[in-house]
């Protein structure tokens, strides 16, 4: 049995950031653990999404729509259309964020003005939080993403020890304790 | 043992280093590009972007047939680019290993095709090794270079964009040694002149026929003995996903996929009640299968296009209980959400040609690179894109063929290097009139920003000579070559008015480097004066990502956390709004 994450959101977000700390997270906790990113233009502004997957044993990268024991979006209209992934009781945690796609900002389409309401109808109760903010309070937008996996952190069952474990070995030094404080911003909200 | 979450890429990057490779040549596609990009770091591998795929196979061929280790990386396509030396080099054979990695694209999440590079390795008569995972990368680069030793031919790795994208934990070893070439003369091998080419092609047969014995029993076929009800034969990380999705199944997943192990297909079968078989792409594997005789399940229930991933290979389950597959659909509330495709970036220096273009009507035949994006609305100025180098040829023969409007060929600097100067050539010579453009943004910016001949720098981080294309363009013989800053609009307006009013070619190079690469302000950041604004939506007619329109009655913003500066809507905007 493994655990299934399912992140996703816009290219330069800093998804495959988040995916990658939490990977390190659940190795550093002795787990086996595999991630997939799915990022074809990425960095053009497209969505992104990516797989985490861990437990005592994993086979393939990828798992189906529907399975997703934890979602997480950094972008709220990224959460709903990612949102059968979830399996039913699964948890979600959504940043309210907002970015507007160009197919809006030219008239071809309009950003649902009902977000929230999509959300709770969508998801049952998902935690919503603004990433962006809480990072920008902390001294760096950056860190949006940091925020978002202290977030669902506690529904993956990793010791801090781990958490810390993996800043130190992905963010540079002087990063490490803003990360931290980020985590921890998330696990509280 | 050292272990390490490595990606697919990063995996054959690191197994070629452990495998003692010498040397390794590349040109950049999705998903391959970061096998280089990652052996490049070693620092003890000569490592290089070739302009293209052909020179790149050709170099390495040059360098095995000394006796060195070498790697070649490409993105399915890039064979089509390499396949004509492949199919010789088949016959000469090699001496120090080489190993081919094509990186295949099952659902074409960034390709123009879905091609099975598996073909290509029947009609060379070469083997093929398909990893699952990134640990097998990592084994099998090295069993490849041994394989292509063993047998005196070069090895096709292939990867798809899952295996290439997927990171799994990998056991780490030393540097190999890494042999320097030594060429040893035997013109009767290296020489297929036909008095030569003959036995070399008898000699191939017999070589098949020892890989198909040898495969037989290769470790790199794995088998999951879990029932004898059901046998799955299959491939790369579709067998993974296999594991998964039929849990009572027995799996023979081929790592040595070509040529077929024939006696390990039918000992399998012989012991399972039904046989299925499940591959990505064409029905190669099953098409053999039935060959032998043995009676299989196998396209009647799995799909032929796209990437069987583990919700396809539960759709395959439902069909051979009979069941109907169940779906998954997006929630209600996601019907109607805006699309996000990729766009040009904010500040895009390309972003002023194909403006500029948006002002006439013309044919444009565009190229694949970031500049493909020019095609999507509000711009909406590409109107064909055929293959690297085709924005030029196609150009041409669509002029030459009589078309009444004038027509336009684009390709960036990187594709021009590709295969963009033998077209800018061939209009030159057979006196074409059609108007040539090179966006030349300085790298190759759609595979993450890779050095080309151009740029001045080598993959390996060393200065070198630049390349120019105006130089090149003239000593092909063009008269017109108009450099413009693809930011000054007007400028651009007045090239373009020029060009296609000529009665010559004309060859325009815009000229800016890409801004995602260089990340820096390019200008002040405008702000929408509201006072001043009539709402006429002027400057939404850029696409520019970085000015968004949140209330369609309302006045465009900017967004300062994506603008950078490059003040083309000021330009755009006649009341002074911004
Ligand atoms: C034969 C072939 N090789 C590689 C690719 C992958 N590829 C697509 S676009 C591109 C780069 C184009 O660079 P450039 O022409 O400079 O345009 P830019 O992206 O910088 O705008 C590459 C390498 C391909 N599509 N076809
Ligand atoms: S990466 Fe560079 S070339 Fe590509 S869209 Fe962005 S700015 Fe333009
Ligand atoms: S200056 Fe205007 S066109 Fe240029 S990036 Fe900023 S908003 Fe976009």
């Amino acid at each position: 049995m493994s655990t299934n994450v399912m992140l996703c959101g816009v290219g330069g977000q800093g998804i495959l950031f988040a995916a990658k700390v939490m990977a390190c997270a659940a190795e550093l906790s002795g787990y086996e653990v595999t991630t997939n990113e799915l990022h074809g233009m990425a960095q053009r502004g497209g969505s992104v999404t990516a797989q985490v997957r861990f437990g005592s044993k994993v086979h393939s990268p990828l798992f189906g729509e529907g399975d997703a024991d934890v979602l997480c979006a950094l972008e709220p209209v990224e959460g709903l259309r990612c949102a059968h992934w979830l399996r039913p009781g699964g948890h979600a945690a959504i940043s309210l964020q907002r970015l507007i796609p160009v197919t809006v900002s030219t008239g071809r389409a309009s950003y649902p003005s009902d977000l929230e309401d999509r959300l709770l109808r969508s998801f049952s109760s998902p935690k919503l939080l603004d990433c962006a903010g809480m990072a920008s309070k902390l001294g760096d937008m950056r860190l949006a993403n940091t925020v978002m996996v202290g977030a669902l952190s506690s529904w993956l069952g990793l010791p801090m020890s781990s958490w810390r474990g993996a800043f130190e070995r992905i963010v540079k030094s002087g990063l490490v304790e803003k990360n931290i404080a980020a985590f921890l911003a998330g696990q509280e909200a | 043992m050292e272990r390490r979450l490595l990606s697919g890429n990063e995996a054959l990057a690191r197994g070629a280093w452990e495998g003692g490779v010498r040397v390794a040549f590349g040109y950049p596609g999705t998903p391959s590009t970061e096998i280089l990009e990652n052996l490049s770091k070693y620092g003890d591998v000569y490592c290089e972007w070739s302009p293209n795929e052909k020179v790149a196979l050709e170099a390495a061929a040059g360098a095995s047939i000394g006796g060195a280790r070498s790697l070649v990386t490409m993105k399915l396509v890039g064979l089509n680019v390499a396949a004509d030396p492949l199919m010789t080099l088949s016959y000469i054979g090699v001496v120090g290993g080489m190993v081919i990695v094509v990186a295949d694209d099952p659902g074409q999440s960034s390709s123009q095709t879905e091609q099975d590079t598996r073909h290509y390795a029947r009609l060379a008569k070469v083997p093929v090794l398909e990893p699952a995972s990134a640990v097998e990368c990592l084994e099998f680069v090295k069993r490849g270079f041994e394989l292509s030793e063993e047998h005196g031919c070069p090895v096709i790795l292939r990867t798809t964009t899952c295996v290439s994208h997927s990171r799994f934990l990998c056991s780490l070893g030393g540097r190999g040694i890494a042999k320097d070439a030594n060429f040893e003369r035997n013109p009767t091998r290296f020489c297929p002149l036909p008095i030569w080419g003959r036995k070399l092609r008898r000699d191939v047969e017999d070589r098949m026929v020892r890989q198909s014995l040898a495969s037989d029993t290769s470790p790199l076929n794995k088998e999951y003995v879990r029932g004898t009800g059901l046998g799955i034969v299959t491939a790369s990380v579709c067998g993974l996903h296999c594991l998964d999705v039929f849990p009572e199944a027995s799996v023979l997943k081929l790592g040595w996929s070509w040529p077929f192990p024939d006696q390990l297909l039918k000992d399998f079968a012989s012991r399972m009640d039904r046989v299925v078989v499940i591959e990505e792409g064409d029905p190669i594997l099953e098409e053999h299968v039935k060959s032998l005789g043995i009676p299989c399940v196998g396209k009647e229930v799995v799909p032929r296009c796209g990437e069987l991933t583990p919700m396809v290979l539960r759709g395959v389950k439902a069909r051979l209980e009979g069941r109907e597959p169940e779906v998954v659909a997006p929630v209600a509330d996601a019907a109607d959400l805006p699309g996000r495709p990729p766009m040009l970036c904010a500040g895009c220096p390309h972003r002023g040609i194909f403006y500029g273009l948006t002002k006439y009507d013309v044919v444009v035949t565009g190229d694949i690179g970031c500049y493909s994006l020019g095609v999507f609305p509000p711009l909406s100025r590409t109107d064909v894109l055929l293959c690297m180098g085709g924005g030029f040829t196609l150009a041409h023969g669509l002029s030459q063929a009589g078309e009444k409007r004038p027509v336009v060929g684009i390709v960036g600097d990187s594709t021009f290097f590709h295969s963009g100067i033998t077209g800018l050539l061939n209009m030159v010579y057979n006196r074409g009139k059609a108007v040539l453009i090179v966006v030349d943004n300085r790298t190759t910016a759609m595979t993450g920003h890779q050095e080309h001949p151009g740029t001045g720098r080598t993959l390996m981080g060393e200065a070198t000579s630049e390349a120019s294309i105006e130089a090149i363009a003239a000593a092909c013989g063009v008269k017109r070559i108009k450099v413009v800053n693809p930011y000054d609009l007007a400028a651009v307006d007045q090239v373009l008015k020029e060009a296609l009013g000529a009665d010559e070619m004309t060859l325009v190079i815009s000229r800016a480097p890409c801004v995602l690469k260089e990340r820096r302000l390019l200008g002040e950041k405008p702000v929408v004066d509201e006072s001043k604004c009539k709402r006429c939506k002027a400057c939404l007619k850029l696409g520019c990502p970085a000015l968004e329109l949140k209330d369609s009655a309302g006045c465009p913003s900017v967004n300062p956390a994506l603008c950078v500066g490059c003040g083309m809507c000021v330009q755009t905007c006649k009341f002074g709004a911004l």
